[in-house]
C-alpha cells in the first residue's frame, strides 16, 4: 500500500485516484476507495452510489470549490491536484473548503507535491500529502516543520501575529 | 523606521537555514533546475548573463547607516565592488557566487535585511514615495502602512504561487502618484473621509508589454479593513489570473478580461466573508506601527533659510545650482531633504561602489539622523538634513560625485542594467544613457531644458520604466540587431500616463541624434515656464514625429 504524510506522520493509504480518461477507459471499479476527477463526480453519480467501495472528489485547477459544497458534509476527504507545483490555485482551493465551506474532513495534496511546498500547504488547510512517487517521503516529512513564526493568520490560528502578542 | 522584534528576527534565522539546505540540494542535485528556480526566485536570486544576481530587499526605499555599511561589506567581499539601486528601490549584486549566497543572506540577517520575494511569482516589495515623512503635501505617513502590508506579505501561504509577480504601492499624497500607484498590480492610495483614515484602491495596473493604468476597486476601504481588502484581491487573482500565457498572466489582463464590475463584485464577495473577520487591524497595531516611523529628534531652533545657507547660495554658484535642483523642501522647519544623484556620467544609473555605501552611511549619521532613502528613479536621499549644514554636506557629497546637479533634468536617466548583465533583455540600456549623458554634457543648457524625465529600458518588462519616461527608450531586437523604440508623453511625474510610441525603431546610432532633435523642436516651441512634457501635451505627437524622421529618409 502507498505512503503518504497525514497529520504529520507517514501512513498506509489505500486511497485510488484515477483520471476521466482511465475511468472512461475502463469504468468505475466497483469497490475500493476511489477519487475522482470533478467531472467525473458530476455525471456519474448514480454509478459513483452503486459502487461497493467509498468515492471522493479531486478539484484540480479551474475547478470551483463551491461546485462540491453540497456534498463535503458526507466527504471523508477531498483531494486537490497540482499539475505542476508552480500552479497555486489548489492553494486558495484548500482554503476556501476550510474558510467559507468550514470542511474539517482531510484535504489532500496531489499531483506535483514536493517538500519545499509543503509548509505552506498545511497553513492553506491540507492535512495530508501524496508525494510525488520519485520522491523520499521521509525527506519530505522535513518540509512541514521550516518556520516557528508566521505573520499571518491560517487554518489552525486565525489570528494574524498582531491578535497573538 | 520598523525596527525588528525577536520574532522578527526569528523569522529571518529560519529562512537563511531553509535557504541554506535548498541551495545544498540543489547543489547535490536532490532538487532540479526547475524545482530550484521558484525558490531562489523567492529568495531574489537570477541565473543572469554571466552569473547569479541577487536582490536585496529594501522595504519601501528606507535603510539606516548599518544597513548600508552591510551592502558595502557585500558589495565588497562578495561582489565586484558594487551594487545597484533598482527601479523598485532594492539593492541589486550583480556577480555574487550561488554557493555564496546563503552567507550573504545570513550577513544581511544579522542587519534585519533579506531578498525575500524580491522576485518570483509572488507579492513583492512594497514601495512608496521616497519623501514619505517628508513632504507636506502628504495627509499621513505612509510607511506604517507600508510595514502592515509587508508582514502580511511575508510568507502568505496562499499567495506564493500565483500567476505572475504582483507588486503594491502606497501614495499618500493628494492628486499626485509619487509612488505610482497608477501602474502597480495593487495601487493603495491613502484617503480621509470625515477624520477616518482608509483607502482608495486601486488593481490591474502595470507596465511591461501592455501597460495600463490600474482601475478603482474599492473606493473607500476603512483602515481596519485594509488587509482583508488585499486579500480579497489576490484571491480573485489566484484563482482567475491567467496560467497560460505569461504575458496575459499579470492582474492587469484579469481585470480587463473580466471587466471593472466584475471583478470587483468578485472582490467585494470574497471581502465581505472576511470583513470583520480576525485579518481585521486593531488601532494597537496601527497605533504599534506608527511608533516605528515618528520623527527624528529635529531641533526646533532651526529655522527656514538661515544665514548659513543663504550666504553660500550667494557666493557660491555650483551649490547654488545643486540647491535648486537636488534639494526639496521639508515639512518640518529648518530641515530638508537632499538627493544624492547616482548619475554621474560615466556611471551606470544607479551604480554605487563598497566604498561609497560606507560613505553615504557616514553622511546618513553625520547629516540625517542615520538613516538614507533609495528611490525609485534610482538615486539616492538624506531626507532629515538641517538646512545650515547643505552647504558642509554639499561639499562633502560633490568630492564623493554624488552632488551632479542633475536630478529631475535629462542626464538624471533611468535605465535598467540591459543587456550588458541581464538576460532578459533585448538590447544594451547603459551605453544608451551614457551616450545621452555624454551628448548632454553642458549643465547650463540640461538647466536651461528644465525637469525631463527619460527612461530606458533593454526589454518589454520595461524595468527602466521608459513607459512613463516624459521620453522613454525601449531597446527591440530585429533579427540579432538591437535597435531602440522611442516614446513620448509618458508621465510618472504628477500624473501616471503612458507613453505614446513616435513611429519605427531607430538603430544603436541614430538615438543620441534622434533626442537631440526632439530637444531642439522643444527648445523652439515652448513658451516661458513650459517644461518638456508641457509642450509635448500641447502641440502633440505630430511636429515631433516630422523632426524625428526628418533626416532618416
Amino acid at each position: 500500500m502507498p505512503a503518504i504524510i497525514k497529520d504529520g506522520a507517514i501512513i498506509e493509504d489505500g486511497w485510488v485516484r484515477l483520471t476521466a480518461e482511465q475511468i472512461e477507459q475502463d469504468g468505475l471499479p466497483a469497490d475500493g476507495d476511489l477519487i475522482v476527477p470533478l467531472s467525473v463526480w458530476k455525471s456519474q453519480r448514480e454509478a459513483i452510489a452503486a459502487r461497493s467501495g467509498r468515492t471522493t472528489v479531486c478539484l484540480a485547477p479551474g475547478d470551483e470549490p463551491a461546485e462540491i459544497a453540497d456534498d463535503l458534509a458526507g466527504l471523508p476527504l477531498v483531494a486537490v491536484y497540482f499539475p505542476a507545483f508552480r500552479d497555486g490555485r489548489g492553494y486558495s482551493y484548500a482554503r476556501e473548503l476550510r474558510t467559507r465551506y468550514h470542511y474539517e474532513g482531510e484535504i489532500r495534496a496531489v499531483g506535483d507535491v514536493l517538500r519545499d511546498q509543503l509548509f505552506y500547504m498545511q497553513r492553506v488547510g491540507f492535512n495530508a500529502f501524496q508525494i510525488r512517487a520519485d520522491r523520499d517521503i521521509h525527506d519530505a516529512l522535513q518540509g512541514l516543520k521550516v518556520f516557528s513564526v508566521t505573520y499571518q493568520g491560517d487554518v489552525k490560528d486565525p489570528r494574524p501575529i498582531y491578535r497573538r502578542r | 523606521m520598523y525596527v525588528y522584534q525577536d520574532y522578527d528576527r526569528q523569522l529571518l534565522t529560519e529562512r537563511v537555514a531553509q535557504f541554506r539546505d535548498q541551495t545544498r540540494r540543489f547543489l547535490a542535485g536532490e532538487l532540479t533546475d526547475e524545482e530550484f528556480l521558484p525558490l531562489r526566485l523567492q529568495n531574489g536570486l537570477y541565473i543572469q548573463r554571466y552569473a547569479p544576481m541577487l536582490r536585496v530587499s529594501v522595504p519601501y526605499g528606507m535603510l539606516n547607516s548599518t544597513q548600508l555599511r552591510t551592502l558595502g561589506h557585500i558589495a565588497r567581499h562578495w561582489d565586484k565592488g558594487y551594487g545597484h539601486v533598482s527601479t523598485r528601490q532594492n539593492v541589486q549584486f550583480n556577480w555574487p557566487a550561488l554557493e555564496d549566497v546563503p552567507d550573504i543572506l545570513a550577513k544581511l540577517a544579522e542587519v534585519e535585511m533579506h531578498a525575500i520575494q524580491t522576485s518570483g511569482n509572488c507579492i513583492r516589495n512594497v514601495t512608496t514615495d521616497e519623501f514619505a515623512g517628508i513632504d507636506a503635501a502628504e495627509i499621513e505617513d505612509p510607511r506604517p502602512w507600508c510595514e502592515i502590508i509587508r508582514q502580511w506579505a511575508t510568507f502568505n501561504p496562499e499567495f506564493a504561487y500565483l500567476p505572475r509577480k504582483f507588486k503594491i504601492a502606497v501614495n499618500a499624497v493628494p492628486a499626485k502618484d509619487p509612488a505610482l500607484i497608477g501602474v502597480h498590480d495593487i495601487g493603495v492610495q491613502i484617503v480621509h473621509r470625515e477624520g477616518e483614515t482608509g483607502f482608495a484602491i486601486l488593481a490591474g495596473g502595470g507596465l511591461g508589454r501592455t501597460p495600463m493604468i490600474g482601475e478603482v476597486i474599492g473606493e473607500f476601504v476603512a483602515w481596519p479593513h485594509l488587509l482583508s481588502y488585499l486579500e480579497a484581491i489576490l484571491r480573485v487573482y489566484n484563482k482567475y489570473g491567467n496560467r497560460d500565457n505569461k504575458y496575459k498572466a499579470r492582474i492587469k489582463t484579469l481585470v480587463k478580461a473580466l471587466g471593472v464590475e466584475k471583478f470587483r463584485e468578485l472582490t467585494e464577495a470574497e471581502f465581505a466573508e472576511m470583513k470583520d473577520g480576525p485579518m481585521t487591524l486593531t488601532a494597537e497595531e496601527v497605533e504599534r506601527m506608527r511608533g516605528f516611523f515618528s520623527e527624528p529628534p529635529y531641533d526646533t531652533k532651526a529655522t527656514d533659510q538661515p544665514t548659513a545657507l543663504t550666504d553660500a547660495l550667494g557666493s557660491n554658484k555650483a551649490f547654488n545650482r545643486w540647491y535648486h535642483t537636488n534639494v526639496r523642501a521639508h515639512r518640518q522647519p529648518g530641515y530638508a531633504a537632499v538627493t544624492l544623484t547616482l548619475k554621474k556620467t560615466g556611471r551606470a544609473p544607479g551604480d554605487i561602489t563598497d566604498d561609497e555605501f560606507d560613505a553615504v552611511a557616514d553622511l546618513a549619521d553625520q547629516y540625517s539622523f542615520g538613516e538614507a532613502r533609495t528611490t525609485h528613479q534610482q538615486n539616492m536621499v538624506l531626507g532629515d538634513v538641517r538646512q545650515d549644514q547643505l552647504f558642509s554636506l554639499w561639499q562633502a557629497l560633490d568630492a564623493l560625485g554624488f552632488a551632479t546637479p542633475n536630478f529631475k533634468l535629462l542626464t538624471d536617466i533611468v535605465a535598467c542594467p540591459g543587456g550588458d548583465f541581464c538576460s532578459l533583455a533585448n538590447a544594451k540600456s547603459i551605453p544608451i544613457a551614457e551616450a545621452i549623458q555624454r551628448h548632454f554634457d553642458d549643465m547650463d543648457y540640461l538647466h536651461d531644458l528644465g525637469e525631463l524625465d527619460l527612461n530606458i529600458s533593454g526589454c518589454m518588462n520595461a524595468c527602466g520604466h521608459h513607459h512613463i519616461g516624459h521620453i522613454g527608450i525601449l531597446g527591440v531586437d530585429k533579427k540579432g540587431r538591437e535597435y531602440y523604440q522611442i516614446t513620448l508623453g509618458g508621465r510618472g511625474d504628477k500624473v501616471t500616463q503612458i507613453g505614446e510610441k513616435l513611429g519605427p525603431s531607430f538603430d544603436t546610432d541614430d538615438v543620441v541624434p534622434v533626442i537631440a532633435r526632439l530637444i531642439d523642436l522643444y527648445v523652439e516651441q515652448r513658451r516661458p515656464d513650459e517644461l518638456f512634457i508641457d509642450t509635448y501635451e500641447r502641440i502633440g505627437i505630430e511636429p515631433f514625429k516630422e523632426r524625428a524622421y526628418a533626416s532618416n529618409n
